[in-house]
């Protein structure tokens, strides 16, 4: 499915929503496809930088950038598969689980001060100092039992965000 | 603690700086917080936690929304017809249809087409040369003769265009602006009135017609890539509507074509003339054809023929009511007035995007904004106790 048919088959979209874990419903599948195919506009097979940023409500997110590394040169099935975190299907666990990798940066599965410092970064820019970020982050750590070089793993992201009723979805417009 | 104290006098300087930029984001263009929806952002309460800051869960939410669906690249989607085709009875009648438009239809217009170049030509090249002297009937001369020449072009592709509202005259200190679906637009509003208009300079033939004759009806040229040089434009502009005798000027403030479904942002260079306003909303009817022309996939000749090959070209033009500049409005305020005015009347959409970021990257003032309202959400949170 890596080239460029327009057209799905039944295969094809059962495949799909297996890999995401039947998270999106058939004709969601073939939505995001459609949507896909209009992003890559050079028929590709995958989104390039250009094409995603030439999304300007995308451009404008303070998380691009990450959220860009992550989603770069993904085929269709891998996208859907990104996507699925966002789907009301999904678990909390999974939800947790993506927002874990977003800060785990080189994906070794610790999540270091300096990986929070980095998103606290992005979501502030200039108008907190590097020296007041740090404070801060140290402050709320110390609250909740960790230390400046704890390592933290995605257990602990799901005890933390665990019971707070995490809101994380976006809805596929089916036509 | 020692800490929180910094906090504060900090918080007061960041609450400063913020009230003197937010002055500058808003000269420059309306809220788009206004339009956007934003009901994934409530005002979180409390003193301050780690999982407040991990979780970026409304911010993530909004990516994903972007990347699902945008209202950007939605203005510019040309949706293809459906088939109505497929199946015994209708295929034949279809086919029937094709041979009717490629085989009779075509054919006729492109005679029609032709038989009006050769009157135009046959009086305006006269016209132009000989009256020279005479510059008053020269131009009344060659403002009827354009009129003509898009009436015939018109004819060509069977438009049926229905007018509504009173018919523009030529004052001093007025313009006219549209809302902009493909360069056609102009083609249907200078069959009744012969407009001045501001355009970009195409090349090809079109650029061969835009030198020669619609510098006879007086029009401003611009090169988007220059269009950052509002100055000259706008003096060009100014000098054009104090003339009294030159022609009305038509302005297209969207600055690109869009799909006739939405509107984009109208550039503020129509509103800060000191004249009125007088707005026009087209809207054609899909039924036909899809007029909206798409203008990195297509040339304008392959979208003139495939108007041509088309059954008919469908739309209404409503003049409305000129607007003036209200006091204490600013020129955005003015413009996003008359562009809701001109999407009410087509019934089509607004949306909060600049049409040439078609072209370029949003300016980064917009994440900027973002960045601000967090930091100030995390700086006040941390006094709260």
């Amino acid at each position: 499915m890596g080239n460029t048919s327009s057209m799905l088959t039944q295969y094809d979209i059962e495949e799909v929503q297996e890999h995401c874990n039947n998270t999106f419903s058939q004709q969601e599948i073939a939505s995001l496809y459609q949507r896909f195919c209009q992003l890559d506009r050079n028929s590709g097979g995958f989104i390039s930088a250009d094409e995603f940023l030439s999304v300007p409500e995308f451009a404008v997110n303070p998380l691009s950038q990450r959220l860009f590394r992550m989603v770069d040169g993904l085929n269709f099935k891998e996208f859907v598969a990104f996507l699925s975190a966002f789907s009301s299907r999904a678990t909390l666990q999974h939800k947790v689980e993506f927002i874990f990798k977003v800060y785990d940066f080189d994906g070794n599965g610790k999540v270091a001060f300096s990986d929070l410092l980095d998103v606290l970064r992005d979501l502030t820019g200039q108008f907190i100092s590097e020296q007041q970020r740090e404070l801060v982050l140290t402050h709320v750590l110390e609250e909740a039992g960790y230390k400046k070089d704890s390592l933290l793993v995605l257990s602990d992201f799901m005890k933390i965000l665990g019971n707070t009723g995490l809101k994380m979805e976006v809805e596929v417009p089916v036509d | 603690m020692a800490s929180v104290a910094c906090f504060t006098f900090r918080r007061r300087e960041l609450l400063n700086k913020m009230s003197s930029s937010n002055l500058e984001l808003d000269l420059d263009r309306p809220n788009i917080e206004d339009y956007l929806t934003t009901d994934s952002i409530q005002e979180p309460r409390g003193k301050l936690r780690l999982r407040d800051l991990l979780d970026i869960s409304p911010t993530l939410t909004e990516a994903g929304g972007a990347i699902v669906d945008d209202s950007f690249t939605r203005c510019f989607k040309s949706n293809p017809p459906e088939p109505w085709n497929w199946n015994v009875y209708l295929f034949p009648l279809w086919c029937l249809g094709v041979v009717v438009r490629y085989g009779i239809l075509f054919p006729v217009r492109v005679l029609i087409l032709t038989l009006g170049w050769i009157i135009f030509l046959s009086c305006y090249i006269p016209v132009h040369l000989l009256l020279k002297g005479h510059d008053k009937l020269r131009k009344k001369l060659e403002r009827g003769l354009v009129e003509l020449i898009c009436s015939f072009f018109v004819a060509s592709w069977t438009g049926v265009v229905k007018y509504h509202g009173p018919r523009p005259c030529a004052r001093p200190k007025q313009v006219f602006v549209a809302n902009h679906t493909s360069m056609i637009d102009f083609i249907i509003l200078e069959q009744m009135t012969a407009f001045a208009v501001i355009m970009q300079k195409h090349p090809g033939w079109v650029g061969l017609l835009q030198s020669t004759i619609l510098e006879s009806v007086g029009c401003i040229w611009f090169n988007r890539s220059e269009a950052k040089d509002r100055e000259i434009v706008a003096r060009k502009l100014r000098e054009h509507v104090e003339g009294p005798d030159n022609n009305p000027l038509l302005i297209f403030p969207e600055g690109t074509c869009v799909n006739n479904h939405y509107t984009v942002m109208f550039k503020k260079g129509a509103f800060e003339l000191g004249s009125t306003v007088c707005p026009i909303a087209i809207k054609y009817n899909k039924i036909f054809v899809d007029a909206f022309w798409n203008s990195k996939k297509q040339s304008f000749t392959t979208h003139l023929l495939q108007l041509m090959t088309s059954w008919a070209v469908v739309c209404d033009v409503w003049y409305l009511e000129p607007q003036n500049m209200k006091p204490g409005e600013t020129p955005i305020e003015f413009a996003e007035r008359v562009r809701e005015i001109i999407s009410a009347r087509a019934g089509i959409k607004m949306v909060p995007w600049d049409g040439f970021l078609k072209y370029s990257r949003p300016s980064p003032k917009h994440r900027e904004r973002k960045q601000q309202a967090f930091a100030e959400s995390v700086l006040r949170r941390l006094e709260d106790k």
